[in-house]
């Protein structure tokens, strides 16, 4: 009997994030039923009051001290994105970040929490850490309090990763010229604080990342794009100067990145990932293949 | 700012077996949805196929017709001169070639029967490993999407009620689709002769 109000509540704990071997819950119900005599209901809140009400107030931690699963911790964090939810169970899903990174948090439809807005600070108290191949989140669930605060948190960079097809090539990408006093690119060939300049020439690409679920603006600077396409700043230039006109570089770009499979990684500033790594997707390989035909067989 | 729609990855005969389309709001600028019957809610998707036929169709401008096919069907792209940038690559690419489309889902009815085509936003030619990774995307999404068919949530709701879809039918669809990228799949076993 004492298994089946264990298995009962291991069940409810994981609805709210938080997993409890069963064996630890057996044996606090045990002790308290069969050894302290407490009734069944007592015991059981008693349990449950273990696991799900966090300690009064969690710890405030920052977000790169996040380092293990299963932690109750309190979090002072920008809500720098929000996605798209992909399921009914979850309210609202994105990403929060204080000084030193961001990380994901899911909170749950069930947790009844007010919604968050992007770009506005919270005090996020008694969340629980998670862990989802190999980098962490946060759930917020019914223990959970969201307060708004006034102040202003400057968001730190952490590294992102995503895995996409690069779906879109933004204007102001390609040969580029940038103002020599301040390093501004030049739109019309005018600078936004100094005017008229001559201005220096530049590779940079702006450019849109999207796995089916999430877009990502992407920024990549002189030396990664050389490096990707395998046409310097020099060779550039002379191809803008043989056809008259610098959009062929712009062309010869999307040719070779839009609706292609990419993973790329870097710090995130504000809405664009400064790629950092970016790499061709590896070919498929027979072993997902397999693995996903058996998945949809056991539909 | 206006938020970037995320390109939804939809095979062919699911997106010919579509036709629900419906704004959020009433607003002229409100962005233009299709609901899929496994309930992906599509302002943009995103296709590799093979690019297979091309006609100008135009009177006046030209307006080309294409069709790109996946392993389970095809999609007609309509580009004309609003779509510059994809008439442009329409015109020059000769069939058959593998392209990758990013587009906006568009329905027009014929015959009291609605109609689903792609208005390109982009078109590149790719090559065939591209091709085959987003057969497995694609294949990944959709069965995720046949998994949460049971949840109650909006999109899923209102795709259910509307198309009621076989879940078998889109099953085979992905099995399909899989299978002709599976190489161990259709082999047969070798016999070393030489060991006899």
């Amino acid at each position: 009997m004492v298994r089946d109000i264990a298995e009962q509540l291991k069940a409810r704990f994981s609805e709210m994030g938080v997993e409890v071997p069963l064996e630890e819950i057996e044996k606090k119900l045990d002790v308290l039923i069969n050894e302290f005599r407490v009734p069944i209901e007592e015991a059981k809140r008693s349990v449950v009051s273990q696991y799900v009400r966090a300690p009064k107030s969690a710890d405030l931690v920052k977000v790169k001290d996040i380092q293990s699963e299963g932690r109750w911790v309190s979090l002072k964090a920008k809500v720098v994105q929000l996605w798209p939810s992909e399921s009914e169970s979850i309210a609202q899903a994105g990403l929060i970040g204080d000084e030193t990174g961001t990380i994901k948090f899911t909170k749950w439809a069930k947790s009844d929490l007010p919604l968050v807005e992007e770009n506005r600070c919270y005090m996020f108290k008694n969340v629980v850490t998670d862990e989802w191949q190999g980098r962490y989140n946060v759930k917020l669930s019914r223990s959970t309090e969201i307060i708004p605060l006034e102040e202003d948190i400057e968001v730190g960079s952490l590294v992102e990763e995503v895995m996409g097809a690069i779906v879109d090539i933004q204007s102001g990408s390609g040969l580029i010229k940038r103002c020599e006093l301040c390093n501004r690119a030049l739109v019309k060939g005018s600078c936004g604080e100094h005017g008229k300049v001559e201005g220096i020439y530049d590779l940079r690409i702006k450019g849109v990342i999207d796995d089916g679920k999430i877009v990502q603006d992407i920024l990549l600077n002189r030396e990664i794009v050389e490096m990707l396409i395998g046409i310097t700043l020099d060779e550039a230039k002379e191809m803008a100067a043989e056809a008259l006109d610098q959009s062929v570089v712009l062309d010869a770009f999307k040719e070779k990145l839009i609706g292609r499979y990419f993973s790329i990684k870097g710090p995130r500033v504000g809405r664009y990932v400064l790629v950092e790594d970016i790499k061709s997707a590896p070919k498929i390989s027979d072993q997902e293949v397999k693995k996903l035909i058996t998945e949809t067989e056991a539909l | 700012m206006l938020k970037r729609e995320v390109a939804k990855r939809v095979f062919a005969l699911e997106f010919r077996e579509s036709n629900m389309a419906f704004k959020e709001h009433d607003d002229q600028y409100a962005p233009q949805y299709l609901l899929t019957p496994t309930g992906a809610k599509c302002n943009r998707i995103f296709i590799v196929g093979t690019l297979t036929e091309k006609e100008d169709v135009g009177t006046n401008t030209e307006y080309w017709r294409a069709r790109v096919t996946d392993p389970t069907g095809s999609f007609l792209i309509y580009a004309g001169q609003y779509q510059p940038e994809a008439a442009q690559a329409l015109s020059s690419i000769e069939p058959p070639q593998f392209v990758a489309v990013v587009g906006k889902p568009n329905t027009y009815e014929i015959g009291g029967e609605i109609v689903t085509s792609v208005r390109p936003e982009s078109i590149q030619i790719v090559d065939a490993d591209t091709y085959d990774l987003w057969i497995l995307d694609t294949a990944r999404q959709t069965l995720q999407r046949l998994k949460r068919l049971d949840e109650g949530s909006e999109d899923v709701t209102k795709a259910k009620e509307h198309y009621s879809p076989n879940i078998g039918h889109y099953k085979q669809m992905v099995l399909d689709a899989l299978k002709t990228l599976s190489k161990g799949a259709e082999e047969v076993s070798v016999i070393d002769l030489s060991e006899i």
